[in-house]
């Protein structure tokens, strides 16, 4: 296996920005050069080569962007996320809210969106909310809008939602045609999925629920920090911003505007503006 | 005088271990030096699905408490932490770890190979790494990269293993400075731990 070293990765990320306006240079190390590296062995490529291409070939950067963001989930990531949004947070918020609007901020595949459309469905509230879907990279967008998944994802899809205690029947959510699970789009009625980049990205919105979950774990700490504040302006007073269950935001400037609701599954809500 | 010509230039100890490394660990951990100094990081197959009960099973007889760390969680002397499940954990140079979600390595995730092989890149020569007991290739890669960076490569005695496949692939890919014993690997930490006293 090859390696590279700082100052390529450097080059590469400044190269990509200057060229075509998107930001990997405050990435985390470690996971970006395991993602350079492996679309290098994929493309059989050098570091001068992958420049090359990226300045000959504007068509590769959507390739370039799909391999470099990890797009591997699952449905009902951590059951018991899901209950304690089903149990406490979906039903705080509707104490005071009759509709309310939902974010998935870096959705990739779609599994999250789907897992909430579900549950919104069987609290028998699917149609009074509104779900943003965002991510960088299109072809994973188009993906996520197919909402067409390899059957053989789905063993442990349905034991995320048996364990989450879904009052339905996995099964009725989907139906199978040629190896793939096609879920059913009814379910997408009120989700809107668009191109959204986090980090050069403006404010587009304000919201009830923020889901961003492992996905800042990609970003260096500084950057962390730059993004949380847009979460923070893209939040209404007293609505919630969860992040995946070992992501933390306690050094951020802006953590003291929140509150933790659930520790266990990094729920936080915004306290002050 | 130790026969490992151990001095104090050493920043951390790196543990991989899978199927049958429990007992190993556990019995590393609980006999360690009061007080030992460097940090110890573990990357342990475990269940992807099953987030709770091993870093409390491995506390129980531990000296030092385990610790599942956050992401950007600052990497700290005296410390032992586990990588968290279905998390990958790398090192970072400014000592912190970072976690990811990437697709699995060698069928794992947590990857043995990569909380090695980026601890191997922060710590270079100044690093020690440990693959205990287990069933499959992962970790192998990771040593190599170890001992490439002039760290210190131990593995488990094959023989002592309930399942010899890590350690001999690891023997198989690079040179391995010590093979053995798990009471031997606890001698070996007491040893080194001197070397700051």
């Amino acid at each position: 296996m090859q390696d590279i070293d700082i100052a390529d990765l450097k080059r590469i990320s400044e190269f990509i920005y200057q060229k075509y306006n998107y930001d990997f240079r405050n990435y985390a190390m470690s996971s970006f050069k395991r993602r350079v590296l492996r679309i290098m062995e994929l493309k059989k490529l050098s570091v001068d080569a992958l420049l090359k291409k990226l300045n000959e070939s504007p068509a590769f950067i959507n390739e370039f962007l799909d391999e470099l963001t990890v797009n591997v989930t699952e449905m009902f990531r951590d059951p018991n996320f899901w209950r304690i949004m089903r149990e406490e947070i979906i039903p705080a918020i509707l104490l005071n809210h009759k509709q309310f609007k939902i974010w998935h901020a870096g959705c990739s595949s779609g599994e999250e969106v789907i897992s909430m459309c579900i549950m919104l469905k069987e609290m028998g509230i699917l149609h009074d909310v509104t779900l943003i879907a965002t991510d960088l990279d299109v072809n994973i967008l188009e993906r996520a809008k197919m909402a067409s998944y390899p059957v053989k994802n789905m063993e442990l899809n349905e034991k995320n939602y048996i364990r989450f205690q879904g009052t339905g029947s996995f099964k009725n959510y989907y139906k199978e045609e040629n190896g793939m699970a096609v879920f059913n789009k009814d379910l997408f009625i009120n989700v809107s999925f668009r191109k959204h980049d986090l980090v050069l990205g403006d404010i587009f919105n304000k919201f009830d629920l923020i889901l961003c979950r492992n996905v800042m774990i990609y970003f260096n700490q500084a950057l962390q920090n730059e993004v949380l504040k847009k979460f923070h302006e893209s939040l209404f007073k007293y609505s919630y911003l969860a992040i995946g269950s070992k992501e933390s935001l306690i050094w951020c400037d802006y953590a003291n505007r929140f509150i933790v609701v659930n520790n266990e599954e990094k729920i936080y809500k915004k306290i002050k503006d | 005088m130790s026969k490992y010509n151990l001095n104090n230039s050493y920043k951390a100890v790196v543990i991989g271990g899978s199927a049958g490394s429990f007992q190993g660990v556990v019995k590393i951990l609980s006999q360690l030096p009061k007080g030992f100094t460097l940090p110890i990081i573990m990357c342990l197959h475990r269940l992807k699905h099953v987030r709770h009960g091993f870093v409390e099973a491995l506390s129980i007889k531990s000296v030092v408490q385990v610790t599942e760390p956050n992401d950007k969680e600052p990497i700290k002397k005296g410390c032992v932490y586990l990588a968290p499940a279905n998390y990958h954990m790398s090192a970072e140079l400014g000592n912190y770890f970072a976690l990811s979600t990437e697709e699995m390595i060698n069928n794992s995730r947590p990857a043995i190979d990569i909380t090695l092989g980026t601890c191997a890149y922060v710590y270079k020569e100044k690093l020690v790494g440990i693959l205990l007991s287990g069933a499959n290739r992962d970790g192998a890669f990771g040593m190599k990269q170890i001992h490439e960076r002039g760290g210190l490569t131990i593995v488990q005695e094959p023989t002592e293993c309930m399942i010899d496949t890590m350690p001999k692939a690891a023997l198989a890919v690079t040179k391995i400075d010590h093979v053995l014993k798990i009471e031997q690997i606890v001698q070996f930490l007491i040893e080194l731990d001197k070397q700051y006293r």
